[in-house]
């Protein structure tokens, strides 16, 4: 018995439609572990599957569930807050204690702790800002 | 009036998740959750976070919208670059920004904001100097991208959270 | 009609998730550095719990919710504890 049978066709079209999209970000994200040169690029890709593609996979089951329970269901929205709040957190932390290991190591592809000390008298004419390229900067020493 | 506020928007929102999971709203579930989340807010404040103050509920209404258009854009433009569109070559790398913002929620909303969007990583923060590192999947001009991050989003964050 | 499309799309969406953590497994089991793997096991929780939604869609029973919702909190305790060892070498201090 399938319970998808009595689900009316304005339904089922958008509920395939948003499983599709959802899945298939989740794909490109996951592949864009494979694809991707080093770790700080790597850290980008799983976004894909934590914003759009399980906001997509979460408004998919509500909908289908509201259709077939005839009534809103909307606990999947739970886990949409739940992600939304725990994902920039984790990859935080992973971005900054792969910042630290790399400092350890010395490694020259990763920007020092802090831009280098400035002389008194200096601040006035300090930039706003400091472009650091990876590996773009040779010569520098590590820790 | 803030100590008020700093029982009852927890609560409300452990009311709101608990309502959620039982899946009804029932006086039951509603009486039950009501209490709980009451009880767990007054533990909350036994770690005594730090006042926020939160003002302009509608400019934080439109930096939503508008970071979720935003979110949606850098879905398909990393998407694009994983999947090897447009064969010009890419450089990824990072870059540092000095903030004026420091109120400590606005700080965090920032950093959530920026690393939520795929294709931006918020990596460290300095405090004494006040500024972070960013870094960023496809970098082309390292000042454009301050522009964007203190326009963006760190201008309608102060003015929520300052 | 529209059972057929519902589950031709469940099967294509699982292929996708299916096949998603195979490339996170891959990155998990090859690394390069420890990072590399923690987040190659943090993408697998987030696939893990688009799985298991989708198999609440096709089965129509709502269990596989709260499944989906324990991975999801698992995912972010796990990850965070390894990122927090990987910056110190040891989770509690």
């Amino acid at each position: 018995m399938n319970p998808a049978a009595d689900i009316p066709l304005w339904v089922a079209v958008p509920t395939a439609l948003l499983l599709l999209l959802g899945a298939g970000l989740a794909l490109v994200g996951s592949l864009g572990l494979l694809r991707l040169g080093s770790f700080y690029e790597r850290i980008h890709a799983p976004t894909l599957g934590t914003t759009l593609g399980i906001a997509s996979v979460l408004a998919a089951s509500m909908l289908y569930f509201s259709a077939l329970q005839t009534r809103p269901v909307l606990h999947e929205i739970l886990i949409g807050i739940f992600m939304v709040v725990t994902t920039p957190v984790t990859l935080m932390l992973l971005a900054r204690a792969a910042l630290y290991r790399d400092r350890t190591e010395g490694s020259r592809d990763v920007p020092l702790p802090s831009p280098p000390p400035q002389r008194p008298g200096t601040d006035a004419s300090a930039p706003d800002s400091v472009i650091v390229q990876s590996g773009a900067e040779k010569g520098r020493q590590g820790l | 009036m803030s100590r008020w506020r700093t029982i009852v928007v927890p609560a409300a929102g452990l009311l709101a998740i608990w309502l959620l999971l039982q899946g009804s709203l029932s006086p039951g579930s509603v009486i039950l959750g009501a209490i709980l989340a009451t009880g767990a807010a007054w533990v909350l404040m036994a770690l005594d976070p730090p006042a926020s103050s939160f003002r302009r509920p509608r400019a934080a209404l439109g930096l939503a919208a508008r970071v979720a258009v935003e979110v949606v854009r850098s879905n398909w433009a990393v998407a694009g670059i994983i999947l090897g569109r447009g064969r010009r070559p890419r450089t990824s790398g990072f870059v540092r920004i000095s903030l004026d913002m420091r109120a400590p929620y606005g700080l965090a909303a920032l950093a959530c904001i920026i690393t939520a969007t795929p294709g931006t990583v918020w990596v460290e923060y300095d405090s004494s100097e006040n500024s972070m590192l960013l870094h960023v999947l496809d970098l082309i001009d390292g000042e454009e991208w301050v522009r964007i991050i203190k326009e963006r989003y760190e201008a309608p964050l102060m003015e929520i959270f300052e | 009609m529209t059972a057929a499309l519902l589950g031709w799309s469940i099967l294509v969406a699982q292929l996708f998730l299916g096949l998603g953590m195979g490339c996170a497994a891959f990155r998990l089991m090859r690394g390069p550095r420890a990072q590399d793997r923690v987040l190659g096991l943090d993408t697998m929780y987030v696939n893990a719990t688009m799985l298991l939604l989708t198999f609440g869609i096709r089965t129509g029973s709502t269990h596989y919710f709260e499944a989906a919702l324990v991975i999801a909190l698992l995912g972010f305790v796990a990850t965070a504890a390894l990122a927090k060892f990987l910056m110190r070498g040891e989770v509690i201090e």
